[in-house]
């Protein structure tokens, strides 16, 4: 049976993301309308029956974070959308904010019911600019609509949807993070417990959720659970978005089952690799997760296929990689970001990136020694799972996964005093790069 | 009583800090319009949390101004209700915020793997070329300002380089001195946009 797309259905319109259209292709705010005739909890059952698995990186269970939120208190409650998507090789919130803002917002508004909260901000990063304007423009509608505001379709409820700007900083996307950021702090994370079910924006119980776990909350409400559990593999049903980028003919998002394999993105949806070179490895959800190979092509992109394989399926970024790549430089390129976007607030993390990049950097420049390589698993040791947030275990990957997967190639680079695997897309000049 | 063991006072032995202060710049305060639209957002959250618009009121400080000034920094430290130090912590932490001149058009090229895959790294190398400046540095006509950033989460239209607050997608290398030129020439103009507005997926 072919897929049938339900969230990206339409974003390559022209007018998609308008209301009007939202209204005339996509059953809009029917979802909204019907969440408002049941019982708040009758909400959270339902998103809880589909499974929902959140699509912001961890895949916890959306329903189940929904009913931490603490109802006994006289604070307001508050809907945080975690609209930062910056970690590297991810791109599918970017599309549904721009091509689909309408299912966000109607989003919002059926999970503020569902747990109780009159406010949602949707936290997007700084970069994003030209989504925020469309953004912003059509909530304004949905306001004049009545769609939100006071007393939402007459049903005595009150909904606001702000859009907040971020200014740059990948570490803004973890949550307690984002809600420092939100509270007009610098984007450090907060110690855990206390969770923001209980505690969290200005102390407030809050629920933070990525866009497209949002989008997907209208769906289960007009179609039900089971339409949502029927889609995917057991425990991972539902719509999901696939960001393919790297040596791949067509980079992209795709919407898909998680029956899906690795294969299928690539060579199916994606046309297969660049120029027709052979594949070296794979990234399967953004950058902080462990390398796949070719060998296990036949992976279905589930949360839990995934994991199975050895890796992660995080944010959906797959970063396709050919046999050009030089997986010293990769893990180099890939602690610059790290080194750069650390919040410094732990001592391992902080230090330990900066570390890595400058013994990474020495190997491809030619003057690494055999130690460094032991000394590139010692430093990383020493960050894994021994930090605030879940970064330090992301930084660390990169460099755990191709020292494990391709060790002869750091050997090589000693032994050589080169980079042995110089490619033609990469600096003539490599000193003339910034580090 | 001091436990501390007598310490030289001489300047050269000091730790000095490398951080450069920002510029005190002239008297500032927001235009009318900025004001208004100021007092509109900090609406957006409870009366009692208006640092929620710091960011807010920087960038519109920024627009208004090109960079932030300690000058500007106190005025948003009057708006908010906070001290000027509180703002320039969170200045200082995030990346879009310039505490120094920058260039009418501010390139950044993103740097990170699905970019760099695609030619990234040659694109910074033709801009160098062609600019004659290495990333960080503005150009002395005050016209372009080249920094290198993470990844801008468009990696399916790498190579993507971010001008001022639009973008500009699918870079080959050899089309920047093109890019450059036209920029030059047409301004804001000359930019291509996000895919999406233009094309199907
Ligand atoms: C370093 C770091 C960066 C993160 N960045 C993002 C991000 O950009 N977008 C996002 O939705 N979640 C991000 N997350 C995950 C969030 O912390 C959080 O789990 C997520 O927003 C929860 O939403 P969900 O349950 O709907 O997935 C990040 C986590 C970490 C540790
Ligand atoms: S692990 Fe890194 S990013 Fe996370 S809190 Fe510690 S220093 Fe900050
Ligand atoms: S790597 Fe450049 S946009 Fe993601």
């Amino acid at each position: 049976m072919a897929y049938e797309p339900s969230l990206t259905k339409y974003v390559g319109e022209p007018n998609s993301y308008t209301l009007d259209f939202y209204l005339k292709h996509q059953r809009g705010y029917e979802g909204l309308r019907k969440a408002l005739t049941v019982k708040p909890d009758d909400i959270i059952e339902q998103v809880k029956a589909s499974g929902l698995r959140g699509r912001g990186g961890a895949g916890f269970p959306t329903g189940m974070k929904w009913q931490f939120v603490l109802k006994e208190t006289p604070k307001p409650r508050y809907i945080c959308c975690n609209a930062d998507e910056s970690e590297p090789g991810t791109f599918k919130d970017h599309v549904l904010m721009e091509r689909n803002p309408h299912l966000l917002i109607e989003g919002c508004a059926i999970s503020c019911y569902a747990i109780g909260a009159k406010v949602a901000y949707i936290y997007i990063r700084g970069e994003f600019h030209h989504v925020q304007e469309i953004l912003e423009a059509e909530i304004e509608k949905a306001y004049r609509a009545g769609y939100l505001g006071r007393n939402v379709l007459g049903g005595g409820f009150d909904c606001d949807v702000y859009v907040h700007r971020g200014a740059g900083a990948y570490e803004a996307g973890e949550e307690t993070a984002l809600i420092e950021s939100l509270e007009g702090k610098r984007a450090q994370p907060r110690i855990k417990p206390p969770f923001p079910a209980s505690a969290g924006l200005y102390q407030c119980p809050t629920a933070v959720n990525n866009v497209e776990t949002l989008c997907n909350v209208p769906l289960i409400v007009l179609n039900g659970p089971e339409w949502f559990v029927g889609i995917g593999p057991e425990k991972n049903g539902g719509p999901k978005l696939f960001c393919v980028s790297g040596h791949v003919k067509k980079p992209g998002v795709y919407e898909a089952s998680m029956h899906t394999t690795l294969r299928e993105l690539i060579y199916g949806h994606a046309g297969g690799m660049l120029d027709d070179r052979p594949l070296k490895a794979m990234i399967p959800g953004g950058s902080s997760v462990p390398l796949l190979l070719p060998d296990q092509l036949d992976t279905p992109v589930s949360f839990d296929h995934i994991q199975k394989a050895g890796s992660l399926l995080g944010s959906a970024g797959l970063i396709v990689l050919d046999d050009t790549v030089c997986m010293v430089w990769l893990a180099m390129n890939l602690l610059h970001f790290y080194r750069h976007e650390s919040c410094g607030k732990c001592t391992p993390c902080r230090e330990g990136c900066d570390w890595l990049f400058k013994l990474l950097a020495r190997l491809e420049a030619g003057e690494g020694r055999s130690k460094d390589l032991d000394l590139l698993s010692g430093v990383s040791n020493n960050i894994i799972g021994k930090t605030l947030c879940a970064f330090g275990d992301a930084a660390a990957t990169p460099v755990l996964s191709t020292m494990k997967l391709f060790r002869g190639e750091y050997e090589a680079h000693v032994r050589e005093g080169r980079c042995t695997l110089p490619a033609g897309w990469r600096a003539t000049h490599p000193t003339l790069v910034a580090h | 009583m001091s436990f501390h063991p007598p310490m030289e006072y001489a300047p050269t032995r000091f730790h000095k800090s490398e951080r450069e202060l920002a510029e005190p710049g002239g008297g500032f305060t927001y235009t009318p319009e900025n004001q208004a639209k100021f007092d509109a957002n900090v609406k957006r959250y409870p009366a009692d949390q208006r640092k929620s618009a710091i960011l807010y009121a920087l960038y519109l400080a920024q627009n208004q101004q090109g960079y932030l000034t300690a000058a500007a920094m106190r005025h948003v430290a009057q708006q908010i209700g906070c001290t000027a130090a509180e703002v320039e912590d969170v200045v200082s932490y995030y990346t879009m915020f310039f505490t120094k001149p920058v260039g009418t058009y501010v390139l950044n090229v993103c740097r990170t793997l699905s970019c760099a895959l695609r030619g990234a790294e040659r694109v910074t190398e033709e801009l160098i070329a062609t600019l004659g400046i290495k990333p960080g540095e503005t150009d002395p006509t005050g016209t372009f300002t080249l920094l290198e950033v993470e990844c801008l989460g468009a990696c399916d239209r790498a190579p993507v380089v971010m001008v001022n607050d639009d973008w500009h997608e699918r870079l080959d290398p050899d089309q920047v001195r093109v890019l450059v030129d036209a920029i030059r020439a047409r301004g804001r103009a000359a930019f291509s946009g996000c895919h999406l507005h233009k094309e199907k997926m």
